[in-house]
């Protein structure tokens, strides 16, 4: 699906927790996820922190779609 | 004389201990044999002992690849094999991942010969196929039978150090391994058969299969997120509750693309999610964990970005067949082309 969106020439990040599946499928701006079942929270430090945690990467997320790259990236932390 | 060893890694749902409710068991080692070890001692014989049997959870590997390594390969060692066998894997994505992962560490770091299985569209079948004999299976546990021959075929080749033929004389899939051998006919005459053949259109073989790099350039970066218009598309089956256009569970042949105007989060009495591949339990209580709709739409009114495309896309990345994944992604693309999406978020459990 990744590459299906980006050869249109729209930029995807992916965000996913098993980040060797996404280097083999191809995805070009990959964010690591925190846990297979909530790749984009932590249910379990609590309501709160696991929204912090969200809006943390999703910020991350659109650093990265603004971020020029030339072969497969991922961006840590 | 002394029997060969065998040390056998399975995930949990294979061992038997529980399925998503226990994908998170940390290694363990148990004497003797479990679940399909049972078919694989029988189809060995009794030269052969499993002396152990590896357990790990698919969730605590894929989420600790290090530590799961290093525990296995500890585990592993105490057993001195002679080979390690790991699945198979079937089409299970992060079973497969973990099988090819703990197979090729076990071969680097002791030495020792190592196999697994799985089907060919498993992640983990293009991630090993170069490192690691993996034996084809089909995409389900109910080829169980049809692999064990295979595959113990080849441990037994393995375990007395045989001469391993090539990949369609034995059954596992193709490395990228060349080797020498004298052809009965020359290079030239070889070629003009192929092309007479190919003119005829009669299937022929290649001498020299070229690879297949699937790649899409990186596309260029958003020039001005302030002005960017942003989409969330999701492998996780996250849908409005009743699940309308009846997205499956495994292996999915459909997506969706569900209305957000005006919604702050996706709420749990609207939307819930149909994925059979993970422990469903934190996206059901609270569906922005996958879709993080609650914190776009902070970073939307606080300016960070220009503003988040009216609906997102969703389909079940479980047991999905590549082509299908790749089908959807170019319906998915060519309607936010339309809709003038500047760029996508895409989140994948």
């Amino acid at each position: 699906m990744v590459k299906g969106i980006e050869k249109y020439g729209i930029p995807v990040v992916h965000l996913a927790t098993v980040v060797p599946i996404s280097l083999t499928i191809g995805a070009n701006r990959i964010i690591p996820g925190v846990g297979i079942p909530y790749p984009v929270a932590d249910p379990l430090q609590g309501e709160k922190d696991s929204y912090k945690i969200r809006v943390n990467m999703v910020r991350r997320a659109l650093a990265a779609l603004q971020t020029p790259v030339d072969e497969q990236t991922v961006f840590e932390k | 004389m002394a029997k060969f060893r065998i040390v056998h890694y399975m995930n949990q749902f294979f061992a038997g201990i529980g399925g998503e409710d226990k994908a998170d068991l940390p290694p363990e080692v148990h004497e003797g044999v479990m679940g399909p070890g049972v078919g694989l001692q029988a189809a060995l014989g009794d030269e052969y002992e499993i002396a152990a049997t590896v357990i790990c959870g698919d969730n605590y590997f894929g989420e600790n690849l290090d530590q799961a390594t290093d525990a296995v390969i500890e585990m592993v060692k105490q057993y001195t094999p002679d080979v390690f066998v790991a699945g198979p894997a079937f089409n299970a994505g992060r079973y497969g991942v973990a099988c090819g992962t703990i197979c090729k560490a076990v071969e680097e770091r002791l030495g020792i010969p190592v196999i697994t299985g799985m089907y060919v569209e498993n992640p983990g079948a293009d991630m090993f196929r170069k490192d690691v004999i993996i034996v084809e299976t089909k995409n389900s546990a109910a080829s169980m039978r049809q692999t064990l021959p295979t595959l113990s075929a080849l441990i037994k080749k393995m375990a007395n150090k045989e001469e391993i033929l090539g990949p369609k004389e034995e059954g596992y899939l193709e490395r990228g391994i060349r080797v020498n051998y004298f052809a009965e006919k020359r290079g030239s005459e070889r070629a003009v058969e192929m092309l007479v053949k190919k003119l005829k259109g009669e299937p022929y073989q290649t001498d020299l299969v070229m690879p297949v790099f699937d790649r899409v350039d990186p596309a260029p970066p958003i020039k001005d997120i302030k002005k960017a218009k942003l989409a969330v598309v999701t492998s996780g089956g996250i849908v409005p509750q009743g699940n309308p256009d009846h997205i499956e569970s495994s292996n999915a042949t459909r997506w969706g693309k569900y209305d957000i105007t005006g919604m702050e989060r996706l709420s749990a009495e609207q939307f819930t999610t149909i994925h059979g591949g993970y422990d469903r339990q934190f996206a059901m209580a609270n569906p922005n964990v996958v879709v993080p709709l609650d914190a776009l739409r902070e970073l939307e009114k606080a300016g960070e970005f220009g503003e988040l495309v009216n609906y997102f896309c969703t389909t079940t990345g479980t047991g999905t067949a590549t082509a299908s994944a790749a089908k959807f992604g170019t319906e998915i693309g060519k309607m936010l082309v339309e809709d003038h999406v500047d760029g996508v978020l895409l989140v994948s459990t």
